[in-house]
C-alpha cells in the first residue's frame, strides 16, 4: 500500500515470468472464492430481481451484470502486486492472462454445478430466496444442459479479458473504463435524467433523451454506442485538462484561492437552487431525502469525524426532535397533554427542539464521556435504544402516542405565505436544503475553530489532548450537543415532511446506515459527507426510503455492510479523504516512505531496526 | 487579572459540573432502586398500603410461584446470556475490542441448529431417535458457528491488528450487518421455526419437591453449567488455555516466550464461537423460533453481561450473564411496577441497557472485576 504515497514510478521493470510460473495456491484460493461469490449472488436471487433493469435494451441487464462483473474482477485483481517504490517488480504477460483465465473457469465452474444443483435437488427448502426464474436466467432461457455448459466459457472469457487488462497501457485502460463508467452512469440515473429533461424541454432536451433511451427503460443500442465513446474521448482527451484545470486550481493560494473557492461555492449554490424548479417531485423527494441524511450525517460526522466518538445512538437524537416537533405541531396530540398547552408553528416548535435536543446531548453525553471508547459505543447504542422503546411504551404512550405513533402533524409556514409539506417536495427540499447550508456552515467553522481543533486533538490521542491543556470532557460534551441539535433539525424536518412519526422510523438501523454514509463518504471532511449521502441514499436508499436503483432495495443493506467492511480494510479514511485523518490512519506508512525517501533517520537515535516500526522516526517539520 | 492559581482552583484539581451530575445521577438512580424495592415489599405485605394506594392503585403483589416462574426464566435466559458474554469477554481479554458480530456468530448457530432440525425431522429422525439428532444437531452448529467465527478474525481483524482502536470496533459493526443480512438475502426474513420437542423434555417437573420447572429450562442450566465447567478447564488446566491468558496479558512478551500469537487468537474466537453455538441451540430449543435479527439484541446485551461481570473475567461473564438475564426478568415487575408504570413488560430491553449504564456509572470495572492488560485499559 504504501506505493499509493510514493510519487516516483519504480525503476527497473524485470522481464515477464514464464506463464506455468504461477502462484498455484493464490490461483486455486481466488478461484473457489470467486465461484462461491458468484453462487451466493445467483442464490441471493439478486440477478432475477435486477433483471427487471434493463441498462441497454435489449442485450444487457442488470441482473447478468450483478454476475458478470466478478470474473472480470477476479481475473484482473488476482495477479496484482504491490509495486514498491525502487524495487524491481516483473512485467505483464502471458502468465497474468492465463491465470485470469483460470480463475474465472474456476467461477464459470461453480455456476455450472449451481445450475445443475438447482435443476437435480431442492434446494429451496432452508434457501427460500431463490426463484425458479433464476434456472430459467442462468441457462439463457434455453434448456438447462446448455446453462451448464455455457458458464464455464463465460467464466473463462470474462477472467481472461481481466487478465488481458494488465497488458493495457494505462491509456487504453483509462478509456476503456470511463467508456464503460459513462454508459453504467446514465443508465442508473436514468430516471433523473428524464425528469431534468422535461424541465428543459423548451431546449429541446426531449429529443436527445427520446435517442437516448427506450421506453420502457434503459438505453438504447446506439445510445450506449454515443455515451462510450463520448466517455472514451473525454479519458483519451479531455482528462488531461481537467487535471491541468484541478492543478493550476490547487497552485493557487491567497486571496485569489479564496476568490476562487467562493466562486466555486456560489455556482454550486446556485444550481441547487436553480435545478429543482426544473426536477420533476421523484427527483426532488430523491434530493428531500438525501438532504435529511447529509443533515444527519453532518451531525454524525462531528461526532465520529471530528471528535473519534463512536456514538451508536445517534438515531435518538433525531427520533427526539421528530417527537418534539410532531408533538408540539399535531392537531391531534396524545390525552395526557395538558389542555392549555397551545398548537405551535413549526417555527416556534423548533426552538423547543433545539433545546431539547441539546439536553438530550448533555444527559447521553454526560455519563459516557468517560467511557472507553467502546464501552461509550454500545452504551449509546443502549440509550439510543432505550429512547426508542420509551416512546413505544404504554407508559409514556398518553404523550406519544405509543405503536400509533404522533400523526396530523402540520406543516412548516414560512412568514404565513406558504406550508411545506410532504405533498410538495421542492418545497421540502427548498426547506432541507436551508438547513444543510447551515449545517455545512456550522460544521465548516467550527472545524477550524479552537473547539474543532481541540476536537481533533481529542480524536488522535486524547491524553495528550488533555496535557495539552484541553477540558476534553467539555469539548466532548460540546461534540455531543452540536450532533444532537444537527440531528434534531433533520428529525423535525421529517416529522413536518412525512406528517407523522412512529417509533419504528427510529430503529437503531438508522444510526448504523449514518454510520456508513459518514465512513464511506470520508470522516471527517465536509465534502466526503456529502458525497456519500447522495451515493449511498442517493442511488442505494435509506433505511426506509427508496434511491435510484430500487431493484437494490433488498440487498442494500448487505451492501451497506460489505462497504463497511471493505472501506475498513481498505480505505478508513473514505472516498474524499481528509488530509489529516488519512495520515493518522496511515501513520506507518507515510513514516516508512519517509523513511525509504531518507528523511527518517531511525538510527541516529538508537539502532532500531524493527520491520515497520518507523513510530521512532521524527517527520521533518 | 486572573486570580492566582491555587490547588483548590486549580485545572486538575477542579470538580468539573460534569462530575457533579454523574454523581447526581448515582445517587437519583440509587434512590429509585432502593425506593421501588422498598415499595415492592410494601405491596408484598399488603398491596393497599398507603404508598401504594396512591401511586400504584391496582398494586396486587406477586405470588409465589409467579415470582419463582420469573425468576427461574430470567436464569435460564442469563444461562444463555452467559454463555455468549464468554466469546465477548475472551475477545475483549485477548484483542482489546469488542467483536460486535459475536452476537451473529450466536444466530449463525441457531439458524444452522433450525436448519438441521427441520431436516432431521423430515426423515423422522428427530422423532425416532432425539436424543442421537440433538447430538447432531449441536456438533453441527458448534462447527458452523465456530467456522464463522475463525473466518471472521481471519477475513476482517486480522488486517486490522494495530490499527487505531475504533476502526476494528467499526469493521466488526460491519461484519454483524452483513451476517445478518446474507441470512436475510438467503432464508428469507420472516421467522423461521424448530420442530416440536417431545413431551418427555419439555413438559413441568417438580424439582428438590419445591421447585417447578420446565425440562428445556432445565436442559439449559444444565448444558450452560456444563460448557462453563469445560470452558474453564481449558482455560486454566490445559496449555492452550495458559498461551491464551498469556496472549492476553502481553502479545509481545507471549510471543518471545514461544507462543504462535496468531493461532492463539483463532482458538480463542474459535472458543468463543463454539459457546456461541451451544447457546444458539439451546435458544433455538427454548423459543422455538429464530430470524436474522436472533442475534443482535442478545449479542448486545451479552456484551452487557460481560461488563457487568467485568470483562475479560470466565467467571465473571456467567455470573454477570444471570444477574443480567434474571434481572431483566426480574427488575420490571419488582422495581417499575411500584412505581405505577404501565406496561413495565415492555421496558425489559431498556431494564437491560439500564443495568449497564448503572453498573458503569458506580463500579466501572464490573462486579467481579476486569482482567485486562494495561495497554487495554487504557
Amino acid at each position: 500500500m504504501s506505493a499509493a504515497f510514493v510519487q516516483e514510478p519504480s525503476t527497473e521493470e524485470l522481464p515477464a515470468r514464464r506463464p506455468l510460473d504461477q502462484d498455484w495456491r493464490k490461483l486455486l484460493s481466488y478461484g473457489l472464492l470467486l465461484a462461491l461469490v458468484m453462487v451466493f449472488v445467483a442464490l441471493t436471487n439478486m440477478p432475477v430481481n435486477l433483471d427487471r433493469r434493463m441498462l441497454i435494451e435489449p442485450i444487457f441487464s442488470m441482473g447478468y451484470l450483478s454476475l458478470f462483473w466478478l470474473p472480470a474482477v477476479f481475473g484482473l485483481v488476482v495477479c496484482r502486486e504491490p509495486v514498491l517504490a525502487g524495487m524491481p517488480s516483473y512485467a505483464k504477460g502471458s502468465r497474468e492472462v492465463l491465470a485470469g483465465s483460470l480463475v474465472g473457469l474456476i467461477g464459470g465452474a461453480g455456476l455450472s454445478m449451481l445450475t445443475f444443483l438447482l435443476d437435480n435437488f431442492n434446494l429451496r427448502e432452508p434457501l427460500v430466496n431463490w426463484s425458479p426464474q433464476l434456472l430459467e436466467l442462468l441457462s439463457f432461457r434455453q434448456d438447462t444442459a446448455f446453462g451448464i455448459a455455457i458458464w464455464l466459457p463465460i467464466g473463462l472469457v470474462l477472467g481472461t479479458f481481466g487478465g488481458l487488462a494488465h497488458l493495457f497501457s494505462a491509456t487504453t485502460r483509462r478509456v476503456l473504463s470511463w467508456a464503460f463508467v459513462s454508459v453504467i452512469t446514465f443508465a442508473v440515473f436514468e430516471t433523473v435524467i428524464l425528469d431534468l429533461s422535461e424541465g428543459f424541454a423548451w431546449l429541446g432536451a426531449e429529443w436527445v433523451v427520446d435517442e437516448l433511451y427506450f421506453i420502457r427503460g434503459g438505453l438504447t443500442m446506439h445510445g450506449a454506442a454515443v455515451l462510450a465513446v463520448a466517455g472514451g474521448l473525454f479519458a483519451a482527451f479531455g482528462r488531461d485538462r481537467a487535471h491541468r484545470a484541478k492543478e493550476s486550481f490547487q497552485a493557487l493560494e491567497g486571496t485569489s484561492r479564496t476568490r476562487a473557492n467562493a466562486i466555486g461555492l456560489l455556482v454550486v449554490a446556485a444550481a441547487l437552487v436553480i435545478l429543482p424548479l426544473f426536477l420533476g417531485g421523484i427527483t426532488n423527494e430523491l434530493l428531500a431525502n438525501v438532504g435529511l441524511f447529509v443533515l444527519l450525517a453532518l451531525g454524525l460526522n462531528i461526532v465520529v469525524g471530528l471528535a473519534g466518538i463512536l456514538d451508536l445512538g445517534y438515531v435518538a437524537f433525531f427520533a427526539i426532535g421528530g417527537y418534539t416537533a410532531g408533538i408540539l405541531t399535531t392537531t391531534n396530540r396524545g390525552e395526557s397533554w395538558p389542555d392549555w398547552m397551545p398548537q405551535f408553528y413549526w417555527g416556534t416548535a423548533l426552538v423547543f427542539v433545539v433545546i431539547l435536543a441539546a439536553l438530550a446531548g448533555l444527559f447521553i453525553g454526560a455519563p459516557v464521556i468517560r467511557m472507553r471508547g467502546d464501552y461509550l459505543a454500545i452504551v449509546t447504542l443502549g440509550f439510543g435504544e432505550i429512547i426508542r422503546l420509551l416512546f413505544l411504551s404504554d407508559w409514556l404512550g398518553g404523550y406519544t402516542g405509543a405503536a400509533q405513533g404522533v400523526t396530523n402533524i402540520g406543516g412548516v409556514q414560512v412568514f404565513g405565505l406558504a406550508t411545506v409539506k410532504g405533498t410538495d417536495p421542492r418545497a421540502v427540499f427548498y426547506l432541507v436544503l436551508f438547513f444543510c447550508a447551515i449545517a455545512i456552515y456550522v460544521s465548516w467553522r467550527l472545524e477550524r475553530s479552537r473547539l474543532g481543533r481541540a476536537w481533533m486533538a481529542i480524536r488522535e490521542d486524547e491524553s495528550v489532548a488533555e496535557a495539552m491543556g484541553i477540558n476534553t470532557v467539555n469539548a466532548k460534551l460540546m461534540a455531543f450537543v452540536v450532533g444532537a441539535v444537527l440531528a434534531s433539525f433533520s428529525g423535525a424536518i421529517l416529522a413536518a415532511k412525512v406528517g407523522s412519526v412512529f417509533p419504528n422510523s427510529f430503529i437503531i438501523l438508522v444510526s448504523i446506515v449514518i454510520l456508513v454514509v459518514v465512513i464511506v463518504g470520508g470522516m471527517g471532511n465536509i465534502a466526503g459527507v456529502i458525497v456519500g449521502s447522495v451515493v449511498l441514499i442517493g442511488i442505494l436508499g435509506g433505511p426506509r426510503q427508496p434511491g435510484l436503483l430500487q431493484e437494490f432495495s433488498e440487498y442494500k443493506l448487505l451492501i451497506y455492510g460489505v462497504l463497511l467492511i471493505w472501506m475498513m480494510l481498505k480505505r478508513p479514511e473514505g472516498l474524499v479523504p481528509n488530509v489529516r485523518r488519512t495520515r493518522e490512519l496511515h501513520q506507518d506508512e507515510y513514516l516508512q516512505d519517509a523513511w525509504l525517501r531518507g528523511e527518517i533517520d531511525t538510527d541516529s537515535e538508537h539502532t532500531d531496526d524493527s520491520h515497520s516500526n518507523g513510530n521512532t522516526g521524527v517527520l521533518p517539520a | 487579572m486572573p486570580p492566582p492559581v491555587t490547588a483548590e482552583n486549580s485545572k486538575l484539581n477542579r470538580r468539573l459540573g460534569v462530575d457533579t451530575f454523574l454523581t447526581f445521577m448515582r445517587v437519583v438512580m440509587s434512590t429509585f432502586v432502593i425506593l421501588g424495592l422498598l415499595m415492592f415489599i410494601g405491596q408484598q405485605i399488603n398491596p393497599d398500603n398507603f404508598v401504594a394506594s396512591r401511586i400504584n392503585s391496582d398494586a396486587t403483589g406477586l405470588t409465589a410461584a409467579q415470582f419463582e416462574g420469573l425468576v427461574i426464566s430470567g436464569l435460564s435466559q442469563g444461562a444463555m446470556y452467559g454463555l455468549i458474554a464468554l466469546g465477548y469477554s475472551m475477545v475483549y481479554g485477548v484483542l482489546g475490542f469488542i467483536n460486535f458480530a459475536h452476537g451473529e456468530v450466536f444466530m449463525v448457530g441457531a439458524m444452522t441448529g433450525m436448519i438441521t432440525s427441520n431436516k432431521l425431522d423430515e426423515s423422522g429422525a428427530w422423532e425416532s431417535n432425539f436424543l442421537l439428532s440433538l447430538l447432531f444437531v449441536l456438533v453441527i452448529a458448534i462447527i458452523c458457528s465456530t467456522l464463522t467465527a475463525i473466518i471472521m478474525e481471519r477475513v476482517a481483524y486480522r488486517p486490522l491488528r494495530g490499527s487505531p482502536r475504533l476502526i476494528p470496533l467499526i469493521t466488526s459493526i460491519g461484519v454483524s450487518f452483513f451476517i445478518q443480512n446474507v441470512s436475510v438475502v438467503l432464508l428469507g426474513p420472516g421467522a423461521k421455526s424448530y420442530p416440536t420437542l417431545p413431551d418427555w423434555l419439555s413438559k413441568k417437573r417438580e424439582l428438590f419437591g419445591f421447585v417447578t420447572i420446565e425440562g428445556t429450562r432445565l436442559m439449559v442450566l444444565v448444558v450452560a453449567a456444563i460448557s462453563m465447567v469445560a470452558l474453564w478447564y481449558l482455560v486454566e488446566r490445559t496449555k492452550i488455555g495458559k498461551a491464551m491468558r498469556a496472549v492476553a496479558e502481553d502479545k509481545e512478551i507471549a510471543s518471545l516466550m514461544g507462543i504462535n500469537v496468531n493461532r492463539t487468537i483463532v482458538t480463542t474466537f474459535a472458543v468463543g464461537g463454539a459457546m456461541a453455538g451451544v447457546a444458539g441451540i439451546l435458544w433455538g430449543l427454548l423459543f422455538r423460533s429464530v430470524v436474522h435479527t436472533t442475534g443482535f439484541l442478545p449479542g448486545i446485551k451479552a456484551f452487557s453481561a460481560a461488563v457487568v461481570g467485568g470483562i475479560g473475567n470466565m467467571g465473571g461473564a456467567m455470573a454477570g450473564g444471570i444477574t443480567l438475564g434474571s434481572a431483566e426478568s426480574v427488575a420490571p415487575l419488582i422495581l417499575l411496577e411500584p412505581w405505577g408504570i404501565d406496561g413495565v413488560s415492555q421496558l425489559k430491553d431498556a431494564v437491560a441497557f439500564l443495568v449497564l449504564i448503572f453498573v458503569l456509572l458506580v463500579k466501572p470495572t464490573g462486579l467481579f472485576g476486569e482482567r485486562l492488560s494495561t495497554e487495554d485499559r487504557a
